[in-house]
């Protein structure tokens, strides 16, 4: 037989995309629609409890905090660093509970696969649905940042896509934790170990200055820091002194983890 | 006329374990096969590969007499219908819904999906629930359901795995007569099944797979007559066991005489010189019927359940 071998592709093969994707997405966002309220109320009222309780509260405590030398109220700081966590969060959730549902309990994935579409399509549907979820939060939160009057910049609109962005590389690398997870119980692990720490090193609650010199160094390659010195100038009404570095920086994360991601899902569905 | 599909030579190993061996099948158009065999003999594992979502180790599977999986995956799956053995059916959509989204993964338009949504939903005998969601279907309407859904690109062939397993006897009947509705339609079917009544009144032709391999292949009938006398006499009760033995003066009456529990099963072509005999065991109870499949496949597979399968 001229063809008795064949060749089984390596799952570091390039994403081989079409635009499949759009209708898996449009099935999440059919879902959503009708979820949508609750989940706009989680999704919303959390961070914003968190913003006055320590804005507020705390800021009253800590006035404001002196940023390379200029003063900047505590409560401004916050907002402008934990719109990011909104964003990683929001991008988070999605991507391991949600989607872990959708490929793992529902076998949703199977039944879309019987039909013509690719893996590849399946894994960027959920990595674009993870941070469409995450656009939609911080667009809320923002809303409501701008009704409070924390800040009025017009710079924020930069912020949005930038935040859109975040969305995207906390996406790619859940979905890495997705492709190996064997439960639910396995996300534990990426929120205790990677996601929580991340969230008190990347500087949204106080300043990395205060961090120890070596810590510094290396928080200031964590995504959510690269994410927090690019959206909070923008806030203050400042151009991002390290705006192109940041972003390669999350989209150069966002590649690399998709790829893995993907790579590691496609050995999960071969087996 | 061109096969719908032309398998040659698929291997599947995972690790040691070579679970698809060397098998080689066909499906005319308009034909019904059905793929029988114990757990663990490799039928899903063939499925799958058949859909592109295995890879064999070697072997080739041509669909539509040109077009080749894997490498013409999506194109093949756009003229095929699926339903597999777990329902994937989407618990947050109506069933409406759950054939509007499906759809759209063909790139239907939603206007041409909306126009078969009222026919299919008839054709499952769903109408009445066209708002209701999976979970508050039965069994057989999920079934239905799926079959429906499969049923949404106007496929030229369909995969059933098991498509009745786990359903009550109306609505396996109801299943059965859809199926049949759809083969008058002329569409070819690939089904796997546990049932022997199902594969009998389905299939045109059956594979039999054991350990991956094809044991046999034919219609129905015929595998009956070439691999059976035509009768069974069944013979239970205190005492039947001793008529199996060696020396048992009933032996001569029977080709082959097996054993299974507390049951002899005597394999005949002319059952009255035994059921005669059998009057000597009033006690006895006996049960003469034709041969049939089940018979048929549990001969070809061992009456033993097999403890790893």
């Amino acid at each position: 037989m001229m063809n008795s071998h064949p060749v089984i592709p390596s799952v570091w093969a390039p994403p081989q995309l079409s635009m499949r994707w759009w209708p898996v997405f449009l099935r999440n966002l059919l879902v959503w629609r009708k979820l949508a309220i609750p989940s706009l109320v989680g999704g919303i009222a959390e961070p914003l409890m968190w913003l006055v309780a320590f804005g507020y509260g705390l800021g009253a405590l800590v006035g404001s905090v002196n940023m390379g030398g200029q003063e900047v109220p505590y409560i401004l700081f916050l907002a402008s660093g934990s719109i990011c966590m909104s964003a990683m969060n929001s991008a988070s959730f999605e991507a391991l509970y949600s989607a872990f549902s959708r490929m793992h309990m529902q076998k949703t994935w199977d039944g879309i696969m019987n039909a013509p579409v690719r893996l590849d399509d399946v894994v960027m549907a959920e990595m674009l649905w993870a941070s469409y979820k995450a656009l939609f939060t911080v667009t809320a939160i923002l809303g409501v940042m701008l009704a409070l009057g924390i800040s009025h910049s017009w710079k924020l609109i930069l912020a949005w896509p930038v935040l859109w962005l975040v969305g995207v590389t906390f996406s790619c690398i859940a979905l890495i934790f997705n492709a190996l997870a064997k439960g639910y119980d396995f996300f534990t692990y990426y929120f205790t170990l990677f996601l929580t720490p991340m969230m008190f090193l990347s500087g949204i609650y106080f300043p990395r200055t205060q961090l120890p010199e070596w810590l510094q160094v290396i928080t200031s390659y964590l995504p959510l820091t690269a994410a927090i010195e690019v959206v909070r100038p923008l806030f203050l009404d400042q151009w991002p002194q390290h705006f192109v570095g940041n972003l390669c920086l999350l989209v150069g994360v966002a590649a690399s983890a998709f790829w893995l991601a993907l790579a590691l899902t496609r050995k999960r569905f071969r087996a | 006329m061109t096969d719908l599909l032309n398998v040659q030579n698929l291997v599947k190993r995972f690790g040691d374990n070579t679970v698809v061996n060397d098998l080689s099948f066909h499906i005319a158009p308009g034909e019904c096969l059905g793929v029988i065999g114990p757990n663990g003999a490799g039928k899903t594992t063939t499925l799958r590969m058949c859909l592109g979502l295995t890879t064999p180790d070697a072997g080739s599977m041509t669909y539509f007499g040109n077009l080749r999986m894997p490498h013409d995956a999506l194109a093949i799956k756009s003229r095929l219908g699926v339903v597999a053995q777990m329902d994937t059916l989407d618990p947050d959509f109506t069933a409406e819904e759950n054939l509007l989204v499906y759809g759209r993964y063909f790139g239907m338009k939603d206007r041409e999906i909306k126009a078969r949504i009222a026919p299919l939903l008839e054709f499952g005998a769903l109408t009445s629930k066209a708002k209701a969601k999976p979970g508050e279907l039965s069994g057989g309407m999920k079934r239905r359901l799926s079959l429906s859904r499969a049923l949404i690109n106007h496929p030229q062939m369909l995969l059933l795995d098991e498509p009745t397993t786990g359903l009550d006897p109306q609505a396996r009947h109801l299943m059965w007569e859809r199926l049949q509705m759809l083969m008058q339609e002329g569409k070819s079917i690939l089904l796997t099944t546990h049932f022997m009544d199902e594969a009998e009144r389905l299939c045109d032709r059956l594979l039999v797979l054991d350990h991956g391999q094809k044991i046999a292949e034919g219609k129905p009938r015929d595998l009956i007559s070439q691999h059976l006398e035509p009768d069974v006499v069944e013979v239970y009760g205190q005492g039947a066991l001793a008529l199996a033995a060696p020396e048992s003066a009933l032996r001569q009456h029977a080709a082959r005489v097996e054993v299974s529990g507390e049951t002899v099963f005597f394999y005949t072509a002319e059952a009255q010189p035994l059921l005669m005999a059998l009057q000597h065991w009033p006690h006895l109870r006996s049960l003469h019927r034709p041969a049939n499949l089940e018979d048929l496949f549990l001969k070809l597979t061992g009456r033993q359940i097999r403890e790893n399968a």
